[in-house]
Order: C-alpha cells, then sequence, then structure tokens
C-alpha cells in the first residue's frame, strides 16, 4: 500500500486581488519523510508556496491536499484543527510572546489541539529538550541568543507531532553560526522521521539539503525529486 | 464533512483531526495574557470604566448611607408626633386654638402627651436696645409649655430649660438658629426682648422635627401673659400618641381642638418632612446614577477603542494563533475575553474605589457606613456587560482577518 503523500499540489495557481500572478500551475508532492528546500529569490512566489502548504491561504485554482484531504473541502474549523495537528510553522521572526517563558510559548503550540495543560507543559519541557534548550525552559525571549529562540519556535512547531514542518526563512534572522545550528538541527529532526519543508532564498542552504524545488516568477523551475536517483522513495 | 475521494490507485487519507474545543481557563488565561502583554495601556482604559463604576457606587453608597442616617432619625425621632396649628378663619384671619387646646388633646385616648407654644404677637427678640426692631432676623417669640423640650426630644447645647420658676421671670431659651442669629453663644447673657432684657437660659440643639424652634426664642407661659401681653392661646399645639394609633388620633385632633370650626384647624405630621427627604434623596440620586452611566460608557468607548487598536497592533499574534490552529471563532472568543477582562478588572477596581469614597465621606459625615451591595453587582455587572459590546467588533475583526494578512502585517 502506497503512502499518502503528506502535501500535494496539483496546478495550484494563485492570482492575488489586483492581476498579480504569485503562482502558476505549481504541482508538487511532499512524501513523509523528507527533507527539503523550496529555493527562489525574493518575489518568486515561494512565501505564497509556504501559504498554499500551511492551509493558510487557499488557491485560486488547482487542488491542495493534506494527507489526502482536499483543502478547498473544508471549512474554518476543519482547516484550523489541520495546522493544529498536521502543520508545524517556524517562522524568520520567530514570534514568541515576549512576557512568556520559553515553555509556555512552546506550549502554545498545544493550545489549539485540544491537550491538557499539564500535558502541554510536559510535552513542551520534552520539545526544548530535544532541540537542546532543556536548561533554558524559565527563560523568557529576551534572556535568550537569536539562535535559542529560533530553537524555541522550532520546539513549538515539533510539540504537536506535526505530520509536516514548514519553516519559513528559518536562518534569515540568524548569524551564519546560529544558523548552522538550526540547520543541522532540523537534519537531525528529519533523521528521526520529521517531515521538513525549508522555504529559503539562500541558495547555499538549499544545496545542503537533500532535495531541492527550485521557484522562480510562480512556476517551479526545477524539481529535484523529478530526476530519478537523487531522492530515495 | 465531505473527504475527498481517493483516486483510485491511490492510498486513503488519513482520518481528519477533530476539531478542539478551547477550554474557559485557557481562553481565560489567553485573555489575560493579551491584557498583561501591555499593562499601561490596560490599565488606562480600565481606569475608564473604573471612574464610572466608582462614580456609580460612590454615590449609591453615599445616598445609601445619608438614607440610613435620615432612617435613622427617623427611627430615633418617632414618627408619632402631630403639629395642631391655629389656620386661618374663613376669612383669611387668624384663627385661635382654645386656651387648654393641648389639655384637650391630651385627653383624647391614645395620646401619651400633649404640649404647647404660643405664638407672642407683635414682639421682637434683638441683641440690643439699640436694633431696629423690625429686624427681626426671621426670629418669633413664643412661649411654650415646660414639657415641650421632652415631647419633641429635643436637648439642650448649653444652659437650662425653662423651669417652674424661670418661666416666670424674664428668662429666655434660644433655639439654635435663633441663637446664632443673636450672636449668642452662651447663657446668662442678656437680649433685648419686646421692650426689656431678658437673660438667655439655655441654648438647644436643633430639633430636627419641629424646625420651627430652631428659629424661636422660647419663654416661660406666664411671663409672656404677664409683660409681653401674650393672649393665652397656644398656636401650636404637639401630641404625641403609639405609633399604630397616629391616624386614628389624627383623624380626631381638629375636631377636639377646635369643635365649632374644625377646617380652620391644620394637622401635620413633622416626620412626613423627613420622610419627603428620604425621597427626596433618591431622586438625586437617580440624577448623579445618570451622569455615572455617561462616565461609565466613555470607558466602554476606551475600551473598544483600545482593543481596536490591540487588533490592528497584533496582526503577528493573530496570524501566529491561527497558524498554530486557532480557529475564527477562538480568535473572536479570545478578543471578547480580553475585552471582558479589561473591563470588569475596571469594574471591580472601580467599585473598590467607591466603596473607599462613600466610606471615607460616611465616617466624615458622621452617617453609618452602608455598603451598597446592588450598586456592586451593578458595578461588575455593567462592567462585564461594557467588556462584551465594546470587545463585539474588534473581536469580529481580528477573526475575520486572514491569517496571511496577519502574518505578512507583523
Amino acid at each position: 500500500m502506497t503512502r499518502v503523500p503528506v502535501i500535494e499540489l496539483e496546478n495550484v495557481s494563485r492570482i492575488y486581488p489586483g492581476g498579480v500572478t504569485a503562482l502558476r500551475s505549481v504541482s508538487m508532492r511532499i512524501e513523509a519523510g523528507e527533507l527539503l528546500a523550496v529555493v527562489g529569490p525574493s518575489g518568486s512566489g515561494k512565501s505564497t508556496m509556504l501559504q498554499m502548504m500551511g492551509t493558510l491561504d487557499r488557491p485560486s485554482s488547482g487542488v491542495v491536499r493534506l494527507l489526502g484531504h482536499d483543502v478547498a473541502e473544508l471549512d474554518d474549523r476543519q482547516l484550523s484543527a489541520v495546522r493544529a495537528n498536521w502543520i508545524g510553522f517556524v517562522f524568520q521572526q520567530f514570534f514568541l510572546t515576549a512576557h512568556h517563558t520559553a515553555a509556555e510559548n512552546v506550549a502554545t503550540g498545544l493550545l489549539y489541539g485540544g491537550v491538557s495543560p499539564a500535558q502541554r507543559k510536559e510535552r513542551a519541557v520534552a520539545a526544548l529538550r530535544r532541540v537542546g534548550l532543556g536548561h533554558r525552559v524559565d527563560h523568557r525571549p529576551a534572556e535568550l541568543s537569536g539562535g535559542e529562540r529560533q530553537r524555541v519556535a522550532i520546539a513549538r512547531a515539533l510539540v504537536g507531532r506535526p505530520a509536516i514542518v514548514l519553516a519559513d526563512e528559518p536562518t534569515g534572522a540568524l548569524d551564519s553560526r546560529s544558523g548552522s545550528g538550526v540547520v543541522e538541527l532540523l537534519r537531525e529532526l528529519n533523521a528521526e522521521g520529521t517531515t521538513i519543508a525549508v522555504i529559503t532564498h539562500d541558495t547555499t542552504l538549499a544545496a545542503s539539503l537533500p532535495r531541492q524545488v527550485a521557484i522562480l516568477d510562480g512556476a517551479v523551475q526545477r524539481d529535484t525529486a523529478a530526476e530519478p536517483g537523487e531522492v530515495g522513495p | 464533512m465531505s473527504v475527498s475521494a481517493p483516486a483510485p490507485g491511490r492510498a486513503m487519507p488519513a482520518p481528519l483531526p477533530k476539531p478542539a474545543r478551547l477550554n474557559p481557563w485557557d481562553l481565560v488565561r489567553a485573555g489575560v495574557s493579551g491584557v498583561v502583554g501591555r499593562p499601561v495601556r490596560a490599565v488606562l482604559s480600565a481606569l475608564g470604566i473604573a471612574i464610572g463604576v466608582a462614580a456609580m457606587v460612590a454615590v449609591l453608597g453615599i445616598s445609601a448611607a445619608s438614607q440610613a442616617q435620615i432612617a435613622g432619625q427617623l427611627e430615633q425621632l418617632g414618627t408619632n408626633l402631630l403639629r395642631v396649628t391655629a389656620g386661618k378663619t374663613f376669612f383669611g384671619d387668624q384663627s385661635k386654638l382654645p386656651e387648654n387646646a393641648d389639655e384637650m388633646v391630651r385627653r383624647i385616648g391614645p395620646v401619651r402627651q400633649a404640649s404647647a407654644t404660643g405664638a407672642v404677637p407683635d414682639t421682637t427678640v434683638r441683641r440690643s436696645n439699640k436694633v431696629d426692631p423690625r429686624e427681626t432676623g426671621g426670629i418669633s417669640v413664643n412661649a411654650a409649655r415646660l414639657n415641650l423640650l421632652e415631647l419633641l426630644g429635643a436637648k439642650v447645647r448649653s444652659g437650662t430649660w425653662l423651669n417652674e420658676a424661670t418661666a416666670r421671670y424674664p428668662s429666655v431659651v434660644l433655639g439654635s438658629l435663633a441663637a446664632e442669629r443673636l450672636g449668642i453663644t452662651a447663657p446668662g447673657q442678656q437680649v433685648y426682648l419686646g421692650n426689656q432684657w431678658f437673660t438667655v437660659a439655655g441654648i438647644l440643639d436643633e430639633v430636627p422635627l419641629a424646625p420651627e424652634i430652631d428659629r424661636s426664642a422660647l419663654v416661660g407661659w406666664q411671663v409672656a401673659k404677664e409683660q409681653l401681653g401674650f393672649d393665652g392661646h397656644p398656636t401650636t399645639v404637639y401630641e404625641r400618641s403609639s405609633d399604630e394609633s397616629v391616624e386614628v388620633v389624627r383623624d380626631v385632633l381638629a375636631q377636639t381642638v377646635n369643635p365649632q370650626s374644625p377646617n380652620e384647624v391644620e394637622v401635620s405630621r413633622p416626620s412626613d418632612a423627613l420622610a419627603a427627604q428620604l425621597a427626596a434623596k433618591s431622586t438625586f440620586t437617580g440624577l448623579f446614577l445618570g451622569l455615572g452611566a455617561v462616565a461609565l460608557l466613555v470607558g466602554g468607548v476606551g475600551v473598544a477603542n483600545t482593543m481596536v487598536v490591540s487588533v490592528l497592533e497584533r496582526r503577528s499574534e493573530i496570524g501566529l494563533r491561527r497558524a498554530l490552529g486557532a480557529g475564527r471563532g477562538q480568535i473572536r472568543k479570545q478578543f471578547r475575553t480580553e475585552a471582558v477582562l479589561l473591563s470588569g478588572a475596571g469594574g471591580v477596581a472601580g467599585v473598590l474605589l467607591g466603596l473607599g469614597i462613600s466610606a471615607a465621606y460616611a465616617v466624615s459625615s458622621g452617617w453609618p457606613v452602608v455598603v451598597p451591595i446592588t450598586a456592586i453587582g451593578a458595578g461588575v455587572g455593567a462592567s462585564v456587560l461594557i467588556g462584551t459590546l465594546a470587545g463585539w467588533f474588534p473581536a469580529g475583526r481580528a477573526a475575520r482577518m486572514s491569517p496571511t494578512a496577519a502574518l505578512t502585517g507583523g
């Protein structure tokens, strides 16, 4: 029995009001266990790709499927549940709550998944340990370095054990050392079975990942998965 | 819920996750987090509500205390006092009560005690004989029965009340206002009454049930008749009966004191004036309450404004929460909760402030401290209601914000 792709885009286009075409008929599949980069310069449409894959926005035409479900057929509550349970987001600007501790920030990742407060706390601490911040559990974001903040954000994305982690320029706000540390962490997490898509403009970073999907002017230019022999499954 | 049918040869889709409900405690925590994240603004916008509620609670508290004071006074003074005055005749002349009117009243069954004063006509009291006799200062000279003081429950502030001996001599007891207007501060001083000097025997405290006594110079019945040309006819008779029989007595009083023309007699119940004061207080309370409500409304607008700004500022937080799986409804609830918390906190602070103010005012006025339970309930209730209304529009706006707009706007 074949496994359902985690995310499947089928001829997805997104035209914004005003006539700007951000994506034109993009098709791609992300299988469970992959680590890939969606790479392209700014304005290429990769952020729109992220929004499509993360169900934050709906396509103008085409089909987006998450674990086999057509996003267009889900209402807001169902989509929210999909995001709460299946997708973990990591943002360039971290988006941590300043007056919450690291553990509280991570626990927010479980808030909308129907997890009890005690469990949230326990799992948040475990997730922080996993990203190497077991000693920073009660620190607030202001007391953490940029790299540590991004690790907290990664822990928040991981804590719900999502089907996929979507990381939007995860190293964009970091110096190169913290950045490579974060990439290393993403590799480790992938090795443990987490499916991860990194959206980046950084071609070097993209080249270091097993699969690259290059985007330009809203279309897929090159997908190394389509080139046989490069990717396993 | 429809699930896209799997294409042939495709694996079955995973079962959809079930939308989870946010438990109330988490909702409150999310709301509190939003409020404490911007403490200065939260305090300022809650302040508007606090001031409105404080104004309302303070007004209600103060008025409750003053009403309790009047009610207590009524209780203490009794509502069983009736006053009979000689009215006007049919032709508009001053009518007269019989000389022994108070004795006649005393003979009515339920009457416990009766007393009288008689206006001494064409007589004024002055600080000295140099003062123009026409400048009366509104003070009237009255002959008083000796039991008047006891019957009215009046108290002597200084000196003594009239007695059998002083009632025969030029001694005078001044009502509180009369003493003040004449500038008499201690007994033993002399005033020029009619056309001779009288010695001030005593000064009375205020008599709440008979304010006319406050403006009187009271002399003995006998000295008034012998030296001031008083005809001996009482002009006012006071009586007390048991509480239950006040109405019965009231019905027969006029006939008793003036059988020939009972319609010329005016019977009144002085405690009615106090009761009317009680009623008047509640009217004023209504007015101030209205003002407090306006303040509260303004506070509500402040909270709404804060929430609108907050929603605009927190686009990235909203976006993040949406990305973390919050549905529109959950975002809406969070912002509504926040508005209610903000406003409710202001309401609680306002209640405490208002209680403090009213207690301080009551203590400084010598009134009993009354905790207005309904005002507390209404204050908190109103602030919560206003928070609900103030949060409605901003919360809807936050909920409608698209997750991408929220994220890219941050």
